[in-house]
C-alpha cells in the first residue's frame, strides 16, 4: 500500500516528523517497506530564471541563455523552443547528474558558445515522457530555491506492507485513524454530506442470485450523473496517483481509482451510454465471456460474480470492469457503481483468472460494508466537482451485511495475556480511537467492533489491538519458571540416534550434506520410489518433483556434481527423512552415505607414504556398521546378500537383527543406477535405518562385571579349504561358537586362492584367541578345542583343514 | 708382588680399557682382566701362597685394583653405548617436514543446519522444552486450518504451498510450510502444560538467493495457564543471548498478523554491520528475524483446549537464516548444494559438540 505524507495528512492533523511517523507505522503493525522522497533525488536542481535568450550567432535552432540561479547569472545555450526571457524552469548546474541523459554535466562550448549546466525538460529529469521544451515553473517560483517543491515534487512517498486482517489500512484513512489512536495527530473529520439527487436514477439495478448465492453480492449501489465531461483529471489528483504508482486515465477513472486508495473502497463508473436495461449481479453461465479493462478476454464460469446488463456480461464483480462500457473522453452521462462482493467468491475468480487488481486486493480481504452508500456519495461529489453533471438520487439493490459484532470483553484481558498492567481508562480510550463502541462499567464491557474491521471477533483480537497501539516495548520481560534442579535431559532415544548417527558418521571421515526432500522422479524410480501419490502437483522444477523415497540419490547426484568439479574423491553422508508414502508413519529416519574414488576412511588420494585405494563395498559396510556400532548393535547384526535392486547384485548386502529385521543395506551402486544419475563409478553407499533399531531396553546403567584373567591367552592358526561359494562369515561364527567358554576372538587373516589350492576352492586362515579362565591350558586341552574348532568349521561350511 | 708391579698392572689395563673402540673388544678388555683366567684373577689365584702376615695386604691390594678395573670397564661401556646410539639417532632422521595422512576424524563436517539445531536444542532444553517432531507431509488440516487458517483465505495464498495430487477421497497433501502443524499434533495428543521446540524442514514453492523451496525452521510452543507476552519475551532474549553468544541484545517487537497468533508480532534484532560481518547486540541497524504471539484462541479450541483457562505463545525462527547471520553465509541456496568446499569451509568439526557448559561455539 502506497501513499503520500501529503495524502496523510488529508486525514491526520499532525506536526510529527516524517521519521516519528515511519516509527510509528511501523510498531503499529504497519510495516514501513519503502520510503521514496523525490526532493532527494532532485537535490540538485534549482529554480532558475531565464533573464536574456538570444539566437545562437552559428545555430539555428539554439538559443544563448542568461539564467538567473540565485548565485549569480550563468551563460546556458539551449534548444527548447520555449526557452524565452522571463521563464523559470529548472535548472541543473555544471556537476549536476542529469538522470534522463545519464549525464554528469561540465562547462562546455557549444558551436563556440559557453554554456554552464542545462535547463531541463520532465523527461530529463525522468519525470514524464514530456519533451516539447523545458520545464516552465510557477512564476511566483523563488529563484536559487531546490527545484522540487516548486515542481510539487517533495511530498515522500511512502510503501507500508500491511497484513491480510487489515483491509482497513489499504485506504489512508484507516492508516490515519491508526495512527491518530497511537499518538500520532488527531484524525480529522469526513463527515460525508449526503448529494441529494435531483431526478430518479433512469438506470434499474438489480441483484439476480437464488437463495443460496445470494451472499455473492448481497448490495449494490447505482447512480446516475448527467451531462459530465470526463477529460484530464486536475493536478492534485494526477499528482498523486503518479506518485504510489498509477497512470491517470481520466478524471472518471482517477476518481474511483482514488478512492480505492483514499478510502479502501472500489469503485466502477459505466459509460451509461452502453448500459443495456437493467445492469445487475449474477453469477455467470457457461459460455460468457468478455473483453476487460485489461485488454483480455476472460471466460467467466457459473461460481464466478459478474456485472450484467441485457446484452451480457460487463464486468466481474469486484475484480475487473469490461472494456466496453468503460468511460472516455467522450462520455456524457456515467453510471457510478458501489456494491459489496463476497470475499471469498472474489478471491477464488481472481485465483481462477489470474486477476490482480486493486480491487480485488480490497474484496478479497473484505470492504467496509457500511460504506456502500457513503462510498458512492463521496464519488459522486468528486465527479460533480471535476467533471460538473447532475446527479440522480441513489439506487440500492438489496442490503450491505451485517457487520456489528458485540464482544464480550474483559478488560483483565489484556494483562493476562500481556503481563501488561493497564488502566481500564487507557485501554477504553485505545479501542475508541479505532473505531471500537465500548458499552458497561468496566471491567466488562460489552465491545462493538467497527464495520470496517472483519479481523476482530473476540477477546484476544481486543488485547492485540490495545498492546499494538501501546507497543509491546511497555511489556517487561518476566522469566519463565524453570523445574528445581539440574534441567532434566529432554530428548527421545530416536533424536539421540539421530546426533550419534552424524557425528559418527563425521568421525569416519565423511562430510554431511542436506540435499533436497524432493528429487527428480527418474531418480525416484531408481530408488525404488516415483509412485504417483508421491509426485508434487506443483513442483518447482522437474528436477524438485518426487518425494525421495531413500536418501542416496540425492547423495549420488551431489557426489557426480563434486566430480564434475573436479573432486572425485567424495565423502558425503546425510542424516534425515525419506518417504514410503504420504502417511505420517511412512516417513522414515535414514542415516547414509557415499564413497567415491579413493575416498576411505584412513585418507584419500595419493600420498607419498602410498596411494589410497580405490573404494569398495567393504568402505561402505565399515560405514553402516560403524554407526550401528555407535548405536550399540555392531556385534547384533549379521550380513546377508540381500540388499535392493539398485546396488551391485555382487557385491552389496543387509545388515541384519534376525532374520527380519534390515537395519541396513551397504554395497557398490549399480552401474546402470550410476549411468542413469550420469555418474561415473564405482561409488559405494549404505543407508541405515535409524527407525528399525529397536529401542533400548535397558534396566541399569551398570554395565556387566568385567573379567580378567592373569593367565595367557594362547593363539592358534587354522587354514581351511572351503568351496568359493561358501562364506566367510559362517565360517568364523562357527569357529567362534566351537567352544564358547574358551574362544574370546577369531580373527580371518588370509584369503587365498592359487598354487597348492584346487579349483574351485579357496583357503581361509583364521586365528583362534582362546583365554583360560581358572588355570594355564594343557596342550590336551588346547588340541581339544582345535579338534572342536575344525569339527564345528566342517559342519558349517564343509571346509577341511589345509594340509 | 711389589707395589711397582700393581702400579704397572692397573695402568696397563686402565690404557686397555680407554683403548677399546666398541663394545666387544671392551668385552674381550673385560675377560682379559677379570674373566676366570683374566689377569687379575690370576693374581688372586697366588694369595693361598703368601705368608698369612701378608695375605691380607695383598688381598686388599687386588681387590682394590679389581674395583677400579671393573668401574673403569662399566664407564667406558657407558661411554660406548651413548656414542652407539647417538650415532644411530644422527643417522635415523625423517623428514618432519612431510604431511602426514589427513584422518577421518579431522576430516568430517557437520552441516551447519545440524550443528545449529543442537545449539538450539541445547539451549531451549535447559528452558526446560521438549523437542517434538512430525511428517513433512501434512494434511490440509494440521497445516492450515487448524491453526485457523481456513480455506480460502489470504494467507494461505502467501504461504506458496507444494501440494500432492487429489486423493481419491477429494483430500489433498501438503508438504507443510511451516513447523506450525506439529504444535497441533502435540496439543492433540498431550494435555497441558506444553513446553516443546519443533524443528524441522518446511517447504514453499519460491526461489531466489533468500529464499529455497525448502528451508528449515525452528517453532517453540508453550501453553499453561500463565505464561504471557512477558515470557514470550524473555524467552526469545534468552534465547537471543545465548545463540548469539553476546551479553546483551537488543529486540524491537513490532505488532503484526498470523492467524495462529493473536496478538502477534514480528522481531527484530539490533545489529551492526561491520565489513561483511553482522554483530547481533551493537549497532541501531534492524533484522527481522522472528514471527511470534500468543497462541490464537481459535486453535487452542481446534485441540480441544478451552481458551478461557489455558494460554501461551508461539514462535517460528527460521534456523537457516540465524545461522546465516551467526556464521556468516551469504546464500542460502548454498546450504543445500553439496558443494564439498563449501561444506568443507561452512561445517563443523565432529567433536565440536555446542554445550552450555563450554559454549555455542568454540
Amino acid at each position: 500500500m502506497k501513499f503520500t505524507l501529503s495524502w496523510l495528512k488529508e486525514h491526520l492533523e499532525t506536526d510529527e516528523a516524517l521519521d516519528v511517523i515511519l516509527d510509528k507505522l511501523t510498531l503499529i503493525g504497519l510495516e514501513v517497506e519503502e520510503v521514496f522522497d523525490p526532493a532527494a533525488a532532485l537535490a540538485s536542481f534549482i529554480v532558475g530564471e531565464v533573464i536574456t535568450a538570444q539566437k545562437h550567432p552559428d545555430a539555428d535552432k539554439l538559443k544563448v541563455c542568461q539564467v538567473e540561479t540565485g548565485k549569480g547569472v550563468v551563460q546556458v545555450v539551449c534548444g527548447a523552443p520555449n526557452a524565452v526571457a522571463g521563464l523559470k524552469g529548472v535548472f541543473a548546474p555544471s556537476g549536476a547528474y542529469v538522470p534522463g541523459i545519464d549525464l554528469e554535466l561540465k562547462p562546455v562550448k557549444i558551436r563556440g558558445q559557453d554554456s554552464f549546466g542545462m535547463l531541463l525538460s520532465e523527461r530529463e529529469l525522468e519525470i514524464s515522457d514530456e519533451h516539447d521544451g523545458i520545464i516552465e515553473l510557477p512564476a511566483d517560483s523563488k529563484v536559487g530555491a531546490p527545484a522540487a517543491p516548486a515542481l510539487g515534487l517533495d511530498d515522500p512517498v511512502i510503501e507500508i506492507a500491511v497484513t491480510p486482517n487489515r483491509p482497513d489500512c489499504l485506504g489512508v484513512r484507516g492508516i490515519a485513524r491508526d495512527l491518530a489512536a497511537a499518538g500520532i495527530g488527531k484524525l480529522k473529520d469526513d463527515t460525508l454530506k449526503a448529494i441529494e439527487g435531483a431526478f430518479d436514477n433512469p438506470v434499474a439495478v438489480g441483484l439476480k442470485f437464488d437463495e443460496e448465492n445470494k451472499s455473492a453480492c448481497p448490495a449494490f449501489a447505482g447512480r446516475l450523473v448527467k451531462g459530465v465531461k470526463n477529460g484530464p483529471s486536475p493536478d492534485w489528483l494526477q499528482r498523486r496517483l503518479k506518485a504510489i504508482g498509477l497512470r491517470p486515465i481520466n478524471a472518471l477513472a482517477d476518481i474511483t481509482n482514488y478512492i480505492a486508495y483514499d478510502r479502501g473502497r472500489p469503485l466502477h463508473v459505466y459509460d451509461a451510454g452502453k448500459l443495456k436495461g437493467m445492469i445487475h449481479a449474477r453469477l455467470g453461465k457457461k459460455g460468457e465471456e468478455f473483453l476487460a479493462l485489461d485488454g483480455e478476454t476472460y471466460k467467466v464460469d457459473e461460481e464466478m460474480c459478474v456485472i450484467a446488463d441485457d446484452s451480457g456480461v460487463l464486468g466481474l464483480g469486484g475484480i475487473i470492469g469490461g472494456e466496453e462500457t468503460g468511460c472516455g473522453g467522450d462520455t456524457v452521462n456515467v453510471f457510478i457503481e458501489s456494491a459489496y462482493f463476497d470475499p471469498i467468491r472474489t478471491a477464488t475468480t481472481g485465483r481462477k483468472l489470474n486477476i490482480v487488481s486493486d480491487a480485488r486486493f480490497r474484496f478479497e480481504r473484505g470492504v467496509d460494508p457500511a460504506f456502500v452508500v457513503p462510498g458512492i456519495e463521496l464519488a459522486t461529489k468528486l465527479v460533480l466537482d471535476i467533471c460538473g453533471g447532475e446527479a440522480s438520487k441513489v439506487t440500492l439493490a438489496g442490503e450491505p451485511p451485517e457487520a456489528n459484532r458485540i464482544i464480550e470483553f474483559n478488560t483483565s484481558q489484556v494483562q493476562r495475556l500481556t503481563g501488561l498492567e493497564l488502566a481500564q481508562v487507557e485501554i477504553k480510550m485505545i479501542l475508541t480511537a479505532l473505531g471500537f463502541w465500548l458499552s458497561g462499567r468496566g471491567p466488562d464491557y460489552k465491545v462493538s467492533a467497527p464495520t470496517w474491521r472483519p479481523d476482530v471477533s473476540q477477546g484476544a483480537d481486543l488485547v492485540e489491538e490495545v498492546i499494538r497501539i501501546v507497543g509491546v516495548d511497555a511489556v517487561d520481560a518476566v522469566p519463565m519458571a524453570r523445574a528445581q534442579g539440574v534441567a532434566a535431559p529432554v530428548l527421545t532415544a530416536s533424536q539421540k540416534r539421530v546426533r550419534l548417527a552424524r557425528r559418527t558418521l563425521a568421525g569416519l571421515g565423511m562430510v554431511e550434506a542436506v540435499t533436497w526432500s524432493f528429487i527428480a522422479r527418474d531418480a525416484a524410480k531408481a530408488f525404488g520410489g516415483g509412485e504417483d501419490a508421491l509426485e508434487l502437483a506443483n513442483p518447482i522444477s522437474a528436477d524438485l518433483s518426487s518425494m525421495r523415497p531413500s536418501l542416496l540419490p540425492g547423495l549420488v547426484s551431489a557426489a557426480g556434481r563434486n566430480q564434475a568439479r573436479g573432486f572425485s574423491d567424495v565423502a558425503l553422508f546425510e542424516v534425515g527423512q525419506a518417504y514410503r508414502g504420504t502417511e505420517p508413519q511412512d516417513q522414515y529416519m535414514a542415516a547414509a552415505g557415499v564413497r567415491s574414488g579413493t575416498a576411505k576412511a584412513c585418507g584419500a588420494g595419493r600420498h607419498w607414504s602410498g596411494a589410497a585405494e580405490q573404494i569398495d563395498v567393504f568402505d561402505a559396510k565399515a560405514d553402516a556398521l560403524g554407526v550401528l556400532g555407535a548405536l550399540g548393535f555392531g556385534d547384533k547384526v549379521q550380513a546377508a546378500r540381500a540388499a535392493p535392486d539398485w546396488y551391485h547384485p555382487g557385491r552389496s548386502g543387509a545388515l541384519r537383527l534376525g532374520p527380519k529385521t534390515v537395519l541396513a543395506h551397504f554395497g557398490e551402486l549399480h552401474p546402470r543406477v550410476l549411468e542413469k544419475l550420469g555418474l561415473d563409478g564405482p561409488l559405494c553407499g549404505f543407508e541405515v535405518f535409524l527407525d528399525a533399531l529397536p529401542d533400548p531396553r535397558r534396566a541399569s546403567r551398570t554395565k556387566p562385571a568385567l573379567e580378567l584373567s592373569d593367565l595367557q591367552v594362547v593363539r592358534r592358526d587354522f587354514a581351511f579349504l572351503v568351496d568359493d561359494a561358501a562364506a566367510a562369515g559362517d565360517l568364523i561364527r562357527a569357529a567362534r561358537g566351537a567352544e564358547k567358554a574358551l574362544i574370546t576372538d577369531v580373527t580371518l587373516f588370509d584369503i587365498f586362492t592359487g598354487a597348492g589350492v584346487p579349483e574351485g576352492k579357496k583357503s581361509l586362515a583364521i586365528e583362534v584367541t582362546l583365554t583360560p579362565r581358572d588355570k594355564t591350558l594343557t596342550d590336551a586341552q588346547i588340541e581339544e578345542v582345535a579338534a572342536k574348532v575344525v569339527a564345528a568349521v566342517a559342519k558349517a561350511t564343509g571346509g577341511e583343514l589345509r594340509g | 708382588m711389589t707395589s711397582g708391579k700393581f702400579e704397572q698392572l692397573e695402568r696397563e689395563l686402565l690404557d686397555a680399557v680407554a683403548a677399546a673402540s666398541d663394545l666387544v673388544s671392551l668385552d674381550d678388555v673385560r675377560v682379559a682382566a677379570l674373566g676366570k683366567k683374566g689377569r687379575v684373577s690370576e693374581l688372586m689365584k697366588g694369595l693361598g701362597a703368601l705368608p698369612p702376615e701378608e695375605r691380607r695386604e695383598f688381598g686388599q691390594a687386588v681387590n682394590g685394583l679389581k674395583e677400579r678395573v671393573a668401574e673403569a670397564l662399566a664407564r667406558r661401556k657407558d661411554a660406548l653405548r651413548e656414542a652407539e646410539l647417538s650415532a644411530r639417532l644422527t643417522s635415523e632422521q625423517a623428514d618432519i617436514t612431510l604431511p602426514p595422512r589427513a584422518r577421518g576424524l579431522s576430516e568430517g563436517r557437520i552441516h551447519p543446519v545440524a550443528q545449529v539445531m543442537d545449539e538450539i536444542t541445547e539451549i531451549f532444553a535447559d528452558m526446560g522444552f521438549a523437542i517434538a517432531e512430525g511428517p513433512d507431509i501434512e494434511t490440509d488440516y494440521h497445516n492450515f486450518t487448524a491453526l485457523n487458517i481456513p480455506p480460502e483465505h489470504p494467507a494461505r495464498q502467501e504461504h506458496d504451498t507444494f501440494y500432492f495430487n487429489e486423493r481419491a477421497d477429494g483430500s489433498r497433501a501438503v508438504l507443510r510450510t511451516h513447523t506450525s502443524p506439529v504444535q497441533i499434533r502435540t496439543m492433540e495428543q498431550t494435555e497441558p502444560p506444553v513446553r516443546i521446540i519443533a524443528p524441522g524442514r518446511v517447504y514453499r514453492c519460491d526461489s531466489d538467493q533468500t529464499h529455497t523451496p525448502m528451508f528449515h525452521q525452528v517453532e517453540a510452543l508453550v501453553i499453561d495457564e500463565e505464561t504471557h507476552m512477558g515470557h514470550l519475551k524473555w524467552a526469545l532474549e534468552s534465547f537471543c543471548k545465548a545463540f548469539f553468544e553476546v551479553d546483551e541484545v537488543k529486540m524491537r517487537f513490532r505488532a503484526s498478523h498470523f492467524p495462529f497468533t493473536e496478538p502477534s508480532m514480528e522481531v527484530d534484532i539490533g545489529y551492526a554491520k561491520v565489513g561483511d560481518e553482522i554483530r547481533i547486540g551493537e549497532g541501531d541497524e534492524w533484522l527481522e528475524i522472528l514471527g511470534c504471539g500468543m497462541v490464537h484462541p481459535n486453535v487452542l479450541r481446534n485441540v480441544g483446549y478451552d481458551p478461557d483457562k489455558v494460554q501461551g505463545f508461539a514462535f517460528g525462527v527460521g534456523i537457516d537464516r540465524i545461522a546465516m547471520l551467526k556464521y556468516g553465509m551469504p546464500d542460502l541456496r548454498a546450504f543445500f548444494g553439496a558443494d564439498l568446499r563449501w561444506l568443507r569451509h561452512y561445517g563443523f568439526g565432529v567433536l565440536d559438540v555446542p554445550t552450555l557448559a563450554r559454549g555455542m561455539s568454540l
